[in-house]
């Protein structure tokens, strides 16, 4: 099987505190992973790992074969990467920031004015790309974000809480617009809160404390723990994982109340 | 590994002259700063004590008094304007301010001028609060009495036909090299050239990187191939024109509109300026390696300019200074461009004088460079 992330005992530390500690699995090629765990649990730390932008402590990892610790040029030249926070240039257009974003993929000439008008169009930017990108809803923002991850035909997209604070018809159109890709034959990795989101994903990790306590299909992990959907599952692990947990005490208070 | 990109630098390149193009503040910043503050400098910082007003209590009020205030007015340091009537109406002038010198005239002035051995006394009041004006008024004052004095006795000896007596037989002649009027103009604008370079391309270094980290633009741009070189040279290459663009306005500014003329080679002081820059340009990259936002990079560059005003000798001699200020001035590179830039101005001196100046610069520029280079590096990565 072709394998687009194969990671062994990942550790990531920062200092004393331990962010991702041991996570390993497998993703095939041209499917859809999610990630799902609550804020603070470890997911941007593993993707940022992923993305060959942090060094991990211990383990090793390769990302479309590409060894993140030797070769994260390689990898970063591969991946598209769209970060939960946006992360545009508000006072460029959107032509402009795509510009940018061609040059930096080193794609110049007619090639890039054929990704440029391809991604513009796919993304149904069109009518927006002489807008200056902080006239724009939260929404297209993602939108332009997103063109920017795909100018350079990644073969792998991350997206980190990509629908974060985004509306729901946008959140729709978004995620149809993956969904597409992954069709194409993109592999994708896609962290997120919405158990919605979640459960039209091929694969779903979660993640908790800097572990992966469970990898999966979403119908295998139900099955597995007996769960009717994936927020009782979500919620199950979280008690299991950590008693101590003060937004576990917090929810059996709130239960028995 | 990978090698240099032209194309990803040139992206970065393109993207931050869009940025300064379209940030209004930054484009005020570099042209319109310069010209302010070498106008502002240019007429404010002016240690030129003259035309001090000044007030006359002429009690004799015969052709010898007026003769005397005549050349008062001549010596262009004192301006007799204002006349008085008595110690009263005196302290009234130098309390409020109106005037910064007093001179009372007795009235027997004129009797005692022309009477043969006699001695005509003239007191000055002088208003001490500022010793740099007191200290001019005096010395002014002085050579004056000194002069009329001279001129009195040679009159009254060739009166009694004693011809040999009225050569002097001392003369000391005094000539004023490289700023002959004495003009703090001429000593202030080149060193301008150091400070308001220093005050804007800091400011404007640190600013364009901070805000990619406090807008969260950075987090997108390490996940791309592009490399810490290609993007850290295309963020500074703006800069360094910009940095030209001031340069050129300064000196244009200095020899068109206030007639400092450099004495030395401006090609040379051209590319020692580009020595300078470098520094700078690495100062303000670790100040944004250091600061995570705008206001702290502002407020650090700010921690920088205060004293290298103070203790790079731009207002203040750095021979007096106490020895601990001294060496703590010889930490800013200012202190030795400002060596530099006013030896090729007003000197018109080479490198066979500047070169110990130019090889500290050079040290600077490439231990700063380097340091900031890594730390920009580390920070990426």
């Amino acid at each position: 099987m072709n394998l687009a992330i194969d990671c062994q005992g990942l550790v990531k530390r920062f200092g004393t505190y331990t962010a991702v500690q041991g996570v390993s699995f497998q993703l095939p090629a041209g499917a859809i992973m999610g990630f799902v765990g609550p804020n603070g649990a470890g997911k941007t730390t593993l993707i940022r790992m992923l993305c060959g932008v942090l060094v991990p402590t211990e383990g090793r990892a390769t990302v479309l074969g590409y060894d993140v610790l030797t070769q994260p040029e390689e990898i970063k030249q591969r991946i598209g990467y769209m970060s939960q926070k946006f992360s545009l240039y508000d006072d460029l257009t959107v032509r402009e920031n795509l510009d940018f974003y061609a040059g930096v993929y080193s794609l110049h000439g007619k090639m890039a004015q054929e990704q440029k008008t391809r991604v513009i169009e796919r993304i149904g930017l069109v009518e927006r790309t002489s807008q200056l990108v902080s006239s724009l809803s939260g929404g297209w923002k993602q939108r332009v974000a997103l063109a920017c991850a795909l100018l350079h035909s990644p073969q792998l997209l991350i997206l980190d809480e990509p629908t974060a604070g985004v509306d729901p018809v946008s959140r729709r159109i978004f995620l149809d617009l993956i969904h597409q890709l992954a069709k194409e034959g993109m592999t994708i990795l896609v962290s997120t809160h919405y158990m919605d989101e979640a459960a039209t994903c091929d694969y779903l990790g979660f993640v908790f404390y800097g572990y992966l306590i469970a990898f999966g299909s979403p119908d295998e992990m139900k099955e597995k723990e007996a769960k009717e959907n994936l927020d009782d599952l979500f919620i199950y692990y979280v008690e299991n994982e950590a008693a101590d947990d003060p937004r576990n005490l917090a929810l059996k208070k709130g239960g028995r109340g | 590994m990978g090698r240099f990109s032209w194309v990803r630098f040139l992206a970065v390149l393109r993207k931050e002259f869009l940025h300064i193009r379209r940030d209004r503040a930054s484009l005020i910043m570099a042209i319109a700063m310069p010209i302010g503050m070498l106008l502002l400098f240019g007429y404010a910082v002016n240690t030129d004590v003259d035309h001090l007003s000044t007030v006359v209590w002429d009690q004799s009020q015969t052709a010898d008094s007026r003769e005397f205030i005549t050349s008062i007015r001549n010596t262009q340091y004192l301006d007799p304007d204002a006349f008085v009537q008595g110690y009263l109406q005196i302290e009234g002038y130098l309390d409020s301010g109106k005037a910064r010198v007093a001179v009372i005239i007795p009235p027997d002035f004129g009797k005692e001028l022309q009477r043969d051995n006699g001695q005509a006394d003239v007191q000055i009041l002088v208003d001490g609060s500022d010793p740099t004006i007191a200290r001019a008024a005096m010395s002014a004052v002085q050579m004056l009495g000194l002069n009329k004095s001279l001129e009195v006795q040679g009159v009254r000896l060739a009166a009694k036909g004693a011809t040999a007596g009225t050569n002097m037989p001392l003369n000391i002649e005094t000539r004023v090299w490289y700023n002959p009027d004495m003009k703090s103009m001429v000593f202030n604008i080149p060193a301008l050239i150091g400070l308001i370079l220093q005050n804007v391309i800091a400011m404007l270094t640190s600013f364009s990187i901070v805000r990619e980290k406090e807008r969260g633009t950075m987090e997108q741009v390490v996940v791309t191939p592009i490399r810490s070189l290609e993007l850290l040279l295309g963020k500074l290459l703006p800069f360094v024109f910009i940095g030209f663009v001031s340069l050129t306005l300064i000196l244009a500014t200095g020899i068109f509109w206030f007639g400092v003329m450099p004495a030395g080679s401006i090609p040379l002081l051209v590319l020692l300026s580009t020595i300078f820059l470098f520094t700078i340009l690495a100062i303000g990259l670790l100040i944004s390696s250091i600061a995570r936002t705008q206001l702290q990079a502002m407020q650090m560059t700010f921690i920088l300019i205060l004293p290298s005003i103070l203790l790079s000798g731009f207002i203040f001699p750095r021979e007096t200074m106490p020895i601990f200020l001294k060496i703590l001035g010889g930490l800013f590179p200012l202190t030795y461009f400002l060596e530099i830039v006013r030896g090729i101005f007003l000197k018109g001196v080479g490198m066979e004088y500047l070169w110990q100046d130019t090889l500290i610069l050079c040290g600077f520029a490439i231990i700063l460079v380097g340091i900031a280079a890594k730390k920009f590096k580390k920070n990426l990565d």
